[in-house]
């Protein structure tokens, strides 16, 4: 069976560098959790940040996305400055966020969730497709939001931030607490993704998983990258990632 | 029997600015995390934007019910701009006593100029006179306050409950943060939704002008009792706060006629009651 196309746009060339990070530091109040943070991202790729609990890898994901209050450094996307921007401007540019805890808001039902990020780009998926790739969400639009698992749940938060248009997406733990065959069908969705020209950065604990969707990996650690390889590297790489990971 | 009728009419009109006024505090709640002492004084003020329009600009009640939620809500949203915008993130307590002491600054200037006693409004000509509905008599001024603070409250829970604006804000209101990073410019916002709760107790003070006249203390009088029904309705809720108004107005109303006695205290004995049972009032969520 032919599958529909899931975005019009033609998909990106490869190469074009859609991140660039810099030296990238960041405070929670008072204690410094990022200490210079060196990564890129170029278009269609994914690309996974590994590390344990605590590394800074979700405080990577949001001070690009610009939620977190004091950053210093350089985050370039598509070649302009956003360190300084707030977080609306930001998703304005083309920066979607589908944060760990999944963010489903329990006063509005799934529709709602789902037809809340505004579009910020042409482009942006239908709800047809949406429900082409997720089946689930088509027959519980009117649940309370919160009222889904936790699989519907986490598909409704990658699904709302296809809508907008957004051809960037950082995914925190999109596979956390979930059973094996969702873990599978979220890995689909993101080679599907991926195969339409999303660019995609993923924070993952799940190292098994990441490498059935990853193309480059970068290894954080006391809020520093300390190292990374592509996946054709990966097994060359394996005790060294190991060692990392403490796995 | 006429007057047990006749108190019930008084009891929803009473009803119809608490509701209107505790939707506005509910809004400007759930939002702001802010609990607005200063909305009985905007609500004065509203009132008081009638007064003026009529004697300095020959502008009617019609256009006061238009004007006054307009200049009411843009003073609001300088209020937030300057003041409010600066408390996020403390504790409940700050907030209160910062619009406190504006609803005292605010009713201090007024008295200033205009004394206690009450400035006259009158009915406009189109609501003047009344209808014989066979059991009772019914002003028809009465019953335009009543109908359209309806309408006005089922409008403004439409807008929240079910409209697309409404989403954003409700959804705002539980994770501020990630509406703001899907692109939704969260501090604009907010300061919208305290102009839209500010303009609610605006309305309600053109309405109440020419019931109760247009006195600098008018909210502070009203407001203790509006916050006794907030506690009772819960702040969590949008349609609750609307049916509690009302239904505590007709309650307040039933007292005046069997048992007139209690009828400025009933209020706040069922505020004790639900606070002791149920602390988080009938249809409030729990924080």
């Amino acid at each position: 069976m032919a599958e529909a196309k899931l975005a019009e746009k033609p998909v990106a060339a490869t190469g074009a560098e859609v991140l660039a990070v810099k030296d990238l530091q960041a405070w929670y109040g008072e204690s410094h959790i990022l200490h210079g943070i060196n990564f890129n991202v170029k278009a269609g790729e994914v690309v996974t940040l590994l590390g344990r609990n605590g590394a800074g890898k979700t405080t990577t994901l949001k001070s690009v996305m610009g939620i977190i209050g004091k950053r210093s450094g350089s985050i370039r996307f598509n070649n302009d400055e956003i360190i300084r921007a707030s977080s609306d401007r930001i998703a304005r540019k083309g920066i979607a966020f589908c944060p760990e805890e999944r963010g489903i808001f329990s006063s509005l039902d799934v529709r709602e969730n789902l037809m809340l990020p505004p579009t910020v780009r042409a482009g942006g998926l239908s709800l047809d497709q949406i429900f082409t790739l997720f089946p689930n969400l088509k027959e519980r639009l009117t649940s309370q939001g919160t009222k889904l698992s936790g699989g519907e749940q986490q598909m409704l938060a990658i699904a709302r931030i296809l809508r907008t248009g957004a051809r960037f997406l950082m995914l925190d733990e999109p596979t956390e607490g979930l059973a094996p065959v969702i873990i599978q069908q979220i890995g689909h969705t993101i080679a599907r993704l991926k195969s339409e020209g999303f660019t995609i950065l993923l924070v993952e604990q799940n190292f098994r998983f990441a490498s059935t969707v990853a193309d480059r990996y970068y290894i954080v650690e006391h809020g520093k990258v300390i190292d990374g390889f592509a996946n054709s590297e990966l097994s060359a790489n394996m005790d060294k990632l190991h060692t990392y990971l403490g796995v | 029997m006429q007057a047990l009728y006749a108190q019930l009419l008084v009891g929803l009109i009473n009803g119809s600015f608490y509701a209107l006024l505790s939707l506005g505090l509910a809004v400007i709640f759930g939002m702001l995390n802010i609990i607005n002492f200063a909305h009985g004084a905007l609500y004065m003020m509203g009132a008081f934007v009638a007064y003026f329009l009529l004697n300095l600009a020959g502008l009617n009640y019609w256009w006061a019910l238009l004007v006054a939620p307009v200049v009411v809500g843009i003073f609001g949203m300088i209020l937030e701009r300057t003041m409010l915008q600066w408390l996020t993130g403390l504790d409940h307590l700050y907030g209160l006593l910062l619009t406190f002491g504006i609803a005292l600054i605010v009713q201090g200037v007024f008295q200033n100029y205009f004394g206690s006693s009450g400035l006259p409004y009158a009915i406009p000509d189109q609501l003047k006179g009344g209808v014989n509905l066979g059991f009772m008599f019914l002003p028809i001024y009465r019953g335009w306050v009543v109908v359209f603070s309806l309408v006005v409250c089922l409008a403004t829970w439409y807008l929240i409950e079910k409209t697309q604006l409404g989403a954003y804000l409700r959804a705002a209101t539980e994770n501020p943060t990630l509406v703001r990073a899907f692109g939704i410019n969260v501090p604009r916002m907010i300061t919208l939704t305290y102009g839209l709760g500010v303009g609610l107790a605006a309305l309600a003070g053109v309405l109440s002008a020419p019931i109760n006249q247009v006195r600098p203390l008018m909210g502070a009088d009203l407001i203790i009792v509006v916050f006794a029904v907030v506690v009772i309705g819960g702040m969590g809720s949008i349609m609750g706060s609307i049916i509690t108004g009302f239904a505590l107005g007709v309650i307040e109303g039933l007292t005046k006629y069997f048992y007139p006695e209690a009828s400025n205290t009933v209020v706040f004995v069922l505020m004790v009651l639900v606070l002791l049972v149920k602390p988080t009032g009938l249809t409030g969520r729990a924080a």
